[in-house]
Order: C-alpha cells, then sequence, then structure tokens
C-alpha cells in the first residue's frame, strides 16, 4: 500500500482526532508520516493471505460479572464533576454543537 | 564492608527493621534527604508523597507491636517504592507526564498499587516518564528529561526511565514500571538495573493509563531478581476489574535451583545482526558461555527479522492509542488536547489514519495477522527450548537530544523486544556488561506464563557475573 500522505490528508487526520495542528506541524507531519509508513509497509513482505487475526494473546473470550452494583467502584455525581473544566446544576458544560 | 541505607536490597532492609538495627523512619528519611540532593538534576521524580514520613511512623509502630509474624501478612511492610507516573495513585497528581493531566487528581487507585498499600509499601514518589509512555528514551516528557544517573549527558531510556533512574541512583530499593514494548526492560539496560516484564495479563492493568491495551504490562524495576521476584507476586493476580487479566495460577517461585541442567536455551541470531554494537554481541556470547557453564544448553535460533515486528508494533500501538486517548477531553478532567506534546499527537493521528474507513484492512488487519505469525512462530520456538537470550538493546544510553525530529526512534530502538511484547511473552533485562563505562542489559525471555523460569535463570545469572553496580553520584556526602 504505497500511500503517500499529504498535507491535505494530515489536516483531515487531525480533525477526526480532534487535535489542532499549527502551521509548522502541519509543514513537518506529511514527511514524518511517510518515513513512518515506508517502514509498516514492509509488513506487505510477508504473506498472510490465509492467517487469521491476533487481537490480543490471553486466549481469554467474553468475561462476564454479575450484573450488581460495586459501590467501591462508582463514583458520586460530585466526584465525577469535581474536576470538570466547567459545571452546571449537576452536569458537565460542553462546548455547543448544535446550533 | 558496611552499607549504606540507600544499598539496601528488600532482603536486607528487613533484616535490619528485624533485628532493630534499623527504623522505618530511619530509612524514609535517609531517603528523602538523598532524593532532595540529586533529583533537581536528575528529574526522576515529578511528585513525592508527602505522608511518607507519617506511613513510615505508623510502620514502626506496627513492627513494634506484632513483630516478625507481620511480614507473613504484608511482605513488603516499610519498603519504599517509586511509581511510574502513569498508575492512578489517589491523593496524589498523575500526571502520564503530560500537560494534559498536569493538576489531574486521580478518583481511584489503581490495582498494582492498592496492592503494594496493602502489602505495607511505601510510595515514596511518582516518576518520570515518557508523555503517555510514546518513547523510549523519558525524553519526550512534558516535564523535561531525566538524566541517566551513570552519565548526566545521557538519556535513562524510557518509558520507564523515571523508575530506572530512580533505582539505579539509589534513591529507592524497588520501582514500579510498564511496559508496551521495551519500555521496562530497555530503561533497565540502559541504567543497568533489573527489569521484570511480566506475561501480559498477569498483572492488572486497572488504573494504568493506557497506552497500547493489547500490550502494556506492569512491572518491576529492581537491585536484583529476588526483589523483583517478591514484588511480582505481590501484585501478580487475576483481577475482576480488568478482563484482561489472566485466571492463570502463578507457579510457587522459589528460585533454590544451583544450576541450569536441563535447560534448554536459544541465542536468538537475528538480535545480534546489523546495528547492534559489537561490546553488546560480545556480553551476550559471554553470557551464553556463563549460563552453559551453569549446565544449560545454548543453541543459535532464527526468528523473524525484528524489522517485521517494528511495522506490526507501530501500527497496533498507534491505533489503541489513538482510540485510548480519545476519552481525554479537557471537558470532564484535565486540560485540552491542544496540550498534547508532539510525538502522542504523531502517535495519535498515525492511529486514526489506520483505523480509518478504506486504510483499515491494509494496515491494522495487517499487523494483527502478522502478530498471530509472531506468536506462532514463538510458540514453535519454545516448544524446543526453554528461553531465549539476547541483547535488550542495540547498544548502551544514547545521549540527551538523540530522539529530536527521530519519528521511529523508540521503535527502532526496542526492535530486539518488540516481538516479544506483541505475543506477550514474560522476559527480564539483567546487567551483562559495560560498554565505554555504560551499562548493558541481557535479555532472558520465556514462554507464555513461564516467569519461573526466566527469574531463576536470571537469579543464577547475577549470582555467578559480577555486573550488578551502581554509580556515584555526584556531590555524594555519603
Amino acid at each position: 500500500m504505497k500511500a503517500a500522505i499529504t498535507q491535505d490528508e494530515v489536516k483531515k487526520i487531525a480533525s477526526l482526532a480532534n487535535l489542532g495542528l499549527n502551521e509548522e506541524e502541519l509543514k513537518r507531519f506529511p514527511s514524518q508520516f511517510n518515513k513512518t509508513l515506508e517502514v509498516v509497509d514492509q509488513l506487505n513482505e510477508i504473506e498472510t493471505k490465509n492467517v487469521s487475526e491476533t487481537a490480543q494473546v490471553t486466549g481469554l473470550t467474553n468475561v462476564w460479572r454479575e450484573d450488581e452494583i460495586d459501590k467501591d467502584r462508582t463514583l458520586s455525581q460530585l466526584e465525577a464533576l469535581d474536576q470538570a473544566k466547567e459545571s452546571h446544576e449537576g452536569y458537565f458544560v460542553v462546548p455547543r454543537i448544535i446550533e | 564492608m558496611v552499607k549504606l541505607l540507600h544499598q539496601l536490597s528488600v532482603g536486607e532492609i528487613r533484616e535490619a527493621y528485624l533485628n532493630g538495627e534499623l527504623t522505618c523512619v530511619g530509612l524514609v528519611e535517609h531517603l528523602l534527604k538523598r532524593i532532595d540532593r540529586h533529583n533537581p538534576k536528575l528529574n526522576i521524580f515529578l511528585s513525592m508523597n508527602d505522608r511518607a514520613m507519617e506511613e513510615a511512623m505508623e510502620v514502626d509502630e506496627q513492627i513494634a507491636i506484632e513483630g516478625h509474624r507481620i511480614w507473613d501478612e504484608k511482605p513488603l511492610l516499610g519498603i519504599p517504592i517509586a511509581v511510574k507516573d502513569n498508575f492512578l495513585t489517589k491523593g496524589m497528581v498523575t500526571t502520564a507526564s503530560s500537560k494534559v493531566l498536569e493538576s489531574y487528581r486521580p478518583h481511584y487507585e489503581s490495582t498494582v498499587t492498592q496492592k503494594l498499600k496493602d502489602a505495607g509499601a511505601i510510595i515514596i514518589g511518582k516518576t518520570n516518564m515518557d508523555a503517555w509512555a510514546h518513547g523510549s528514551s523519558t525524553e519526550t516528557s512534558q516535564f523535561g528529561p531525566t538524566l541517566n544517573p551513570w552519565d548526566t549527558s545521557r538519556l535513562p531510556g524510557g518509558s520507564s526511565g523515571g523508575s530506572a533512574a530512580a533505582v539505579a541512583a539509589e534513591l529507592v530499593p524497588l520501582a514500579i514500571g510498564s511496559e508496551t514494548a521495551g519500555s521496562i526492560r530497555q530503561p533497565a539496560a540502559w541504567c543497568g538495573v533489573v527489569g521484570l516484564k511480566p506475561t501480559y495479563g498477569r498483572v492488572s492493568r486497572y488504573g494504568v493509563i493506557a497506552m497500547a491495551s493489547s500490550t502494556d504490562s506492569p512491572g518491576v524495576l529492581s537491585r536484583n531478581v529476588d526483589d523483583a521476584a517478591l514484588v511480582f507476586k505481590v501484585v501478580a493476580g487475576h483481577d475482576p476489574k480488568d478482563a484482561t487479566s489472566s485466571p492463570t495460577p502463578l507457579s510457587h517461585m522459589d528460585f533454590n535451583k544451583e544450576d541450569l541442567k536441563g535447560i534448554k536455551i536459544g541465542i536468538v541470531k537475528e538480535y545480534l545482526g546489523e546495528g547492534v554494537s559489537e561490546t553488546a554481541k560480545e556480553a551476550v556470547m559471554k553470557a551464553a558461555g556463563k549460563v552453559k557453564e551453569l549446565g544449560a544448553t545454548v543453541e543459535e535460533v532464527s526468528l523473524l527479522d525484528p524489522r517485521y515486528a517494528i511495522g506490526v508494533y507501530t501500527i497496533l500501538q498507534r491505533s489503541e492509542v489513538s482510540s485510548n486517548l480519545a476519552r481525554f477531553d479537557g471537558i470532564r478532567y484535565g486540560n485540552g488536547r491542544e496540550n498534547f506534546g508532539e510525538e502522542s499527537k504523531r502517535r495519535i493521528m498515525l492511529g486514526t489514519y489506520a483505523l480509518s474507513a478504506g486504510y483499515y484492512d491494509a494496515y491494522y488487519k495487517k499487523a494483527l495477522k502478522v502478530r498471530t505469525e509472531i506468536v506462532k512462530e514463538f510458540e514453535k520456538v519454545f516448544k524446543e527450548y526453554d528461553l531465549l537470550i539476547g541483547p535488550v538493546s542495540p547498544g548502551p544510553a544514547l545521549k540527551v537530544g538523540s530522539t529530536k525530529n527521530q519519528p521511529m526512534f523508540g521503535e527502532i530502538e526496542d526492535r530486539l523486544v518488540e516481538a516479544s511484547s506483541i505475543a506477550g511473552l514474560p522476559g527480564i533485562s539483567v546487567p551483562m556488561g559495560f560498554e565505554n563505562d555504560m551499562p548493558l542489559g541481557l535479555q532472558i525471555t520465556g514462554k507464555q506464563f513461564d516467569e519461573e523460569k526466566v527469574m531463576q535463570a536470571a537469579k543464577l545469572f547475577q549470582e555467578h557475573t559480577d555486573y550488578q553496580h551502581f554509580p556515584k553520584l555526584n556531590d555524594d556526602a555519603d
């Protein structure tokens, strides 16, 4: 997969990742990305047509617990809000996203 | 020669407490003075536990009242320990060395630190790291790099650089670190201490600020293997709060073997290839000779070229990071996303790219498939061999500034340990010699859940060699 990332794509990715980039970073990132992707592209040298994926190596699947509240692991409303940038009557205040 | 207080191992501290030769208050006071003296230059600790002396007094009371028996209940009673700043510690700010979490006060305690506290340990402070663990140098910390106690113009390695340096500088006898691909073993090698990375799933990740969730492994940095084993026994074990923690029971682990007869060890040919220093290669061959002397059979084995592990790790880590760091919105806690440093931004973005529509198959799925190949290859090798050895790092610690403008620095530095991390295997770094007066580390890797064999071999290697030293710090009054 030979992809050369452009500044436009970097802008798009940054917006998807909710990250702001300054002019300098916008200039520098494309070539750094491309260097990284070159290294990653080497993976294509390995044949994996009939190979399954390994997402994690524990061998565990579907670990269950009882549907019971463990008070030790819940935060009170006050605790949850205590480091919020802005809160209002027990709610987190978030940036406006709907006009 | 009488040992100074900061030169004592955990076993020696315990003995001194029992013999009444030492009080916990005396030890903690001594270490705090030492930290005061050396931390401004070395930048190892980001924050200190201001209750440490109080806790030390409580320990002395407990010992006075309960005597010897208390150590059966609390195996780390009165042992000062440093903790990497990506473990949530209630009551102490936890930052992951990032400006995003500069004043974050954890809402809950990590399982590892809870277990340490329950075992009686005294957390002395939180150590510096690469920001979000994104690095292999501690140079990406947003609070300045930690300096290598052996040579302060050099880096301690990373991302658990602060923890490794804390033990090397003898500011604490033990430290907790975490490894995703090299972050315990590499700084251990660069700082000349023991670094244990347990099998993935052995030690709970609950309360550890997530980097790559499928490989993150909390572990230990220590002065010797026995101390690492002691902490491992305390922190390992199934945790219902971490769905990836393994129910596999710990083996007995008494380490009383006197030789390595019957053990078959493979030297990985590809770990002695291009880019690895001649001194490191010679040290590994010398180590191979030593384990042979101890009765092991040693043969050369061949594994997949490390550059494929670099590719897999690069994709997996950045993809998982992009997901894990999405939660830091600066709304519910912490500062906004504009506070992420350059390295972190790069990693988040590359991960976002690798997971995005149109690229997911080519990158993420492909990496997962190559991961399967790596896992299968190790399974095959471990059918015939008990342990694998090689250098941890291609050379000794590099100079401060080495990571500037090097977007793939970490991955390339860690290429000799990435494969074993990707496969979740247990590994240890033990000192194996020096290059230009800087320590070198030997990696000993075992099959899944086989920490016992890994540590047994490491312990015997240390006992029959003399590479475990500690640097003389400048302005050392004692």
